[in-house]
């Protein structure tokens, strides 16, 4: 940081003196929240405090927060993408096939799933770019085609070494090691077996959004389009590419999100994964809410996955009932909703 | 003396601080065409709005037929007999229905109306209120299937409905072809002949000459003048909208270097007059005329927005055939647009952001943005052009209109350009940062070209060195702005065939 620069940023703070408490409560009240439920349930829920639960939160997250930091590339261009869950069971079962049904190794499969996730991030964005579908009715199109497409090469069963495939042949192939490791293989964190491996990448990845969407000139111009589609345009932004790639990205770490639950899961279970699309859409949103943005941001969108995480597993360990989850949930989304746009509209309020 | 329908006194609106309407007074008689001219921001759009029902005076008292009158809403002054038809004709109606829901819209919202639709009833209605104004139509036919002037005239029909006694119609041509327009013409006529009152609104001179019994002016929120002796002083009209006045400042009109860019025999779109124009160093081009006289396509064709209908156009002494924003920046040709609440201004951004945005790529090294480079940008802009803020990082939506307009000039301000096109900079603008930007634009003038679309006379007397006139798409008129003949170029900007044009 140069001098410069914190010269500026102590004259901004210490012009804007008229910190409130609304302003203080939307910055800082999620973050707030969050630390308070942690500690609830450290005192109420036996064990919550200890590594094994740390481990069942972080791996619960990894997943969601993968998926959603891609969302978050698309909101921040003001679109939306539905078929981020879709995409992830895709690749789950793309997975699961070349490996089980090819018996190919390990490293095509993955490659075989990126490739996937980014062309359905293109078709996307070419769908809401040059056939001028709306994003949420061409993404929830998208949704419904890959739901479809990856029952159809195993005539809607699941993928398991030894199955027999409608031709009649058994397919032989088995889970690699090494791909079974990004999903099961936790590091030591002070404690053995602390770390999950699927952390690491949603650390990793969350990391690369947030420098590519604060720090870089692209992040910037993204969000300039999220903000005003045509002034970004008339400043020379080429708006249809940077959408275009807002949908990649997305359906590449979507792609990524269902590489690692193969990996977790170990077979290409088409149940799975039934909730990963509005979980992660859920955490974007609460981020939304994290340090007043009122804007996509990743951040935001890890501590609103971990915010979700956290909250689960803390009912859980309180035996809440399973079915109570959605609904606790959807009242943490509403909560943060109201936190962004009620609140901050009352901050900015003034001029119109 | 026709009796008079509608009487406004002494009507003012304010916004906050900005104050829209100054006291209007205001007679509307019946079965006369009263044509309402202003330029943008005059507050014809607000005068409408309060006489339909919109928003409510301030002060000031409205008569209708010598019955006080202070519509609550619009259904409330649609129910009194005011009937607006509005610029947007997709406003007026709905396009998925048939033209007999359409016509019959207004019974069929009513809450007394029946749960269930009658189709034979509403056809048979729906028939004779197109047949009350003579419109003969297929009443099955979905609206979306037909023309903008039908459309236009289902409106008008809907509105006929409601036997208004003063009909509102706010540039009701502006998207109608000149045949289309005939049609809603001889409607006019017709209605004028019943005895409704009729407020016209609009910029096209050639609508005003066609319909206009009286002519209206507005300027800065107050009745500029009222024209109403055969025959009709057209140009006097145009002239008390825009002002005339000089603007008390002086010029030092600076002589022209060598061309930037050449237009040749350029046509804005099929059918208008081809012109050529030299746009040269160190000067500053004021382009005016009345809306729809084609300036906002020539901006958009310099930007590369929309291509050229034919002609060339060389930059620097190389053929500029720009296909996007990109290209046109790229070549050192930008645009500062108008309207700059949907064309430029960035809500979510700060000042630094807004200001740096199209040329993100110098502020950064290997796609990463450079802080203390953008914020030295930022401030030397802020400071440059005076603009009142609390630091870089405000947010832009807490400027004042003025300032965010001195941030969005600023923005391209702050790289050197060969072409520099301003469309309606002043926009929404007070004098003092008017006063600013324009003198900011012309010391920063040396070196490049500079056009400024301005529709208000004295905006472009007060910027330009040279003043040229479009109308109809062409360019009618390129004036020194040195001991300007104002007749001359009044009359060009309305559209008066003048013998021998005053160039140079």
């Amino acid at each position: 940081m140069t001098d410069k620069n914190q010269n500026s940023s102590n004259e901004a703070t210490s012009v804007k003196t008229k910190s409130t408490p609304i302003d203080f409560a939307i910055r800082y009240g999620f973050l707030a929240l969050l630390v308070a439920l942690v500690i609830f349930f450290s005192l109420a829920a036996e064990g919550f405090a200890g590594p094994h639960s740390a481990v069942f939160i972080f791996q619960s997250v990894a997943i969601t927060g993968i998926l959603a930091l891609g969302v978050t590339c698309t909101l921040v261009v003001d679109g939306f993408d539905l078929s981020i869950g879709s995409v992830a069971t895709t690749a789950l079962m793309l997975s699961a096939y070349v490996m089980v049904v090819w018996e190919m190794n390990a490293f095509v499969a993955v490659i075989a799933c990126l490739v996937m996730g980014a062309v359905v991030g293109l078709i996307n964005g070419f769908l809401i770019v040059k056939m001028r579908v709306p994003d949420l009715l061409a993404t929830l199109g998208m949704m419904f085609l890959l739901i479809g497409l990856q029952r159809i090469p195993t005539q809607g069963r699941s993928i398991a070494t030894g199955m027999t495939m409608p031709d009649g042949s058994v397919a032989n192939g088995t889970f690699s090691k090494a791909f079974l490791a990004l999903g099961r293989h936790r590091f030591d964190f002070f404690i053995d077996n602390l770390i999950p491996f699927s952390v690491i990448f949603l650390l990793v990845i969350g990391l690369l959004i947030w420098v590519f969407l604060e720090l870089t000139r692209h992040g910037r111009i993204m969000y300039a389009i999220g903000s005003n589609e045509r002034a970004a345009a008339l400043a020379g932004a080429n708006v249809n590419r940077y959408k275009v790639l807002a949908y990649v990205i997305s359906g590449i770490t979507a792609s990524i999100g269902g590489i690692l639950l193969a990996a977790r899961l170990g077979r290409g279970d088409l149940a799975s994964g039934n909730n990963l699309l509005l979980d992660s859409i859920a955490a974007a949103l609460i981020g939304f809410a994290v340090l007043g943005a009122a804007k996509a941001n990743a951040f935001g969108t890890i501590i609103g996955a971990l915010f979700v995480g956290i909250l689960l597993q803390g009912l859980t360990m309180m035996n809440a009932p399973y079915y109570t989850q959605d609904f606790v949930k959807g009242a943490v989304l509403v909560v943060a909703l109201v936190f962004t746009f009620a609140l901050s509209h009352h901050r900015s309020g003034g001029h119109t | 003396m026709s009796k008079v329908t509608v009487k406004l006194t002494g009507i003012t609106k304010s916004f906050g601080t900005n104050k829209v309407l100054r006291g209007i007074n205001l007679d509307l008689p019946a079965g006369k065409i009263t044509a309402l001219m202003g330029a943008n921001g005059a507050g014809k759009s607000t005068l409408v709005k309060i006489i339909c029902g919109v928003y409510s005076a301030n002060s000031g008292t409205i008569t209708l037929e010598d019955v006080p009158f202070t519509p609550s809403s619009p259904s409330h002054a649609i129910a009194s007999g005011v009937v607006t038809v509005h610029q947007s004709i997709n406003d007026g109606v709905i396009p998925d229905l048939d033209i007999a829901s359409n016509l019959m819209l207004d019974q069929l919202a009513k809450p007394a109306s029946s749960f269930f639709i009658n189709a034979r009833k509403t056809r048979n209605q729906a028939r004779k209120i197109a047949a009350a104004i003579g419109l003969e139509v297929d009443v099955t036919r979905t609206v979306s299937d037909l023309g903008l002037a039908d459309r236009q005239l289902i409106a008008i029909a809907r509105a006929m409905a409601h036997h208004p006694k003063i009909l509102v119609l706010d540039e009701p041509t502006s998207s109608l072809s000149a045949s289309e327009a005939t049609r809603l013409f001889t409607l006019l006529d017709r209605l004028r002949n019943k005895g409704v009152a009729i407020l016209y609104i609009s910029h096209r001179m050639s609508d005003i000459r066609r319909l206009a019994d009286r002519i209206v002016s507005m300027r800065d929120g107050e009745i500029a003048g009222t024209f109403e002796t055969e025959p009709l002083d057209y140009e006097g009209a145009v002239n008390s909208m825009l002002g005339q006045q000089m603007a008390g400042l002086q010029l030092d009109t600076k002589p022209a270097g060598k061309p930037v860019l050449v237009l040749k025999d350029i046509c804005l779109k099929a059918g208008a007059e081809p012109f050529s124009i030299d746009l040269c160093e160190d000067e500053v081009i004021a382009i005016t005329g009345l809306v729809g006289s084609g300036k906002t396509d020539f901006a958009s064709v310099l930007f590369g927005l929309t291509p050229l209908y034919s002609g060339s156009m060389m930059l620097n002494g190389k053929p500029y055939d720009p296909h996007s924003a990109g290209d046109a920046i790229n070549s050192g040709v930008f645009l500062c647009p108008k309207d700059r609440a949907s064309n430029a201004v960035i809500p979510g951004f700060d000042i630094t952001g807004n200001i740096t945005l199209p040329f993100l790529a110098r502020h950064s090294t290997a796609s990463f943005i450079k802080d203390r480079s953008e914020q030295t940008t930022a401030s030397a802009t802020i400071s440059s052009l005076g603009i009142v803020c609390q630091s870089n990082s405000d947010d832009i939506g807490t400027l004042s209109g003025g300032n965010q307009q001195k941030v969005m000039v600023g923005r391209w301000l702050a790289e050197t350009s060969r072409l520099l096109v301003l469309d309606e900079p002043f926009q929404g603008v007070d004098i003092k940062a008017r006063r600013d930007i324009g003198s900011k634009i012309r010391q920063t003038a040396n070196g490049r070209a500079t056009i400024v679309f301005a529709s208000e006379m004295d905006e472009a007397l007060e910027i330009a060195d040279r003043i040229v006139v479009m109308n109809d798409h062409t360019i009618v008129g390129n004036h020194l702005n040195k001991n300007i003949d104002m007749n001359a170029v009044m009359a060009q900007v309305a559209g008066q065939q003048t013998t021998q044009q005053q160039s140079i």
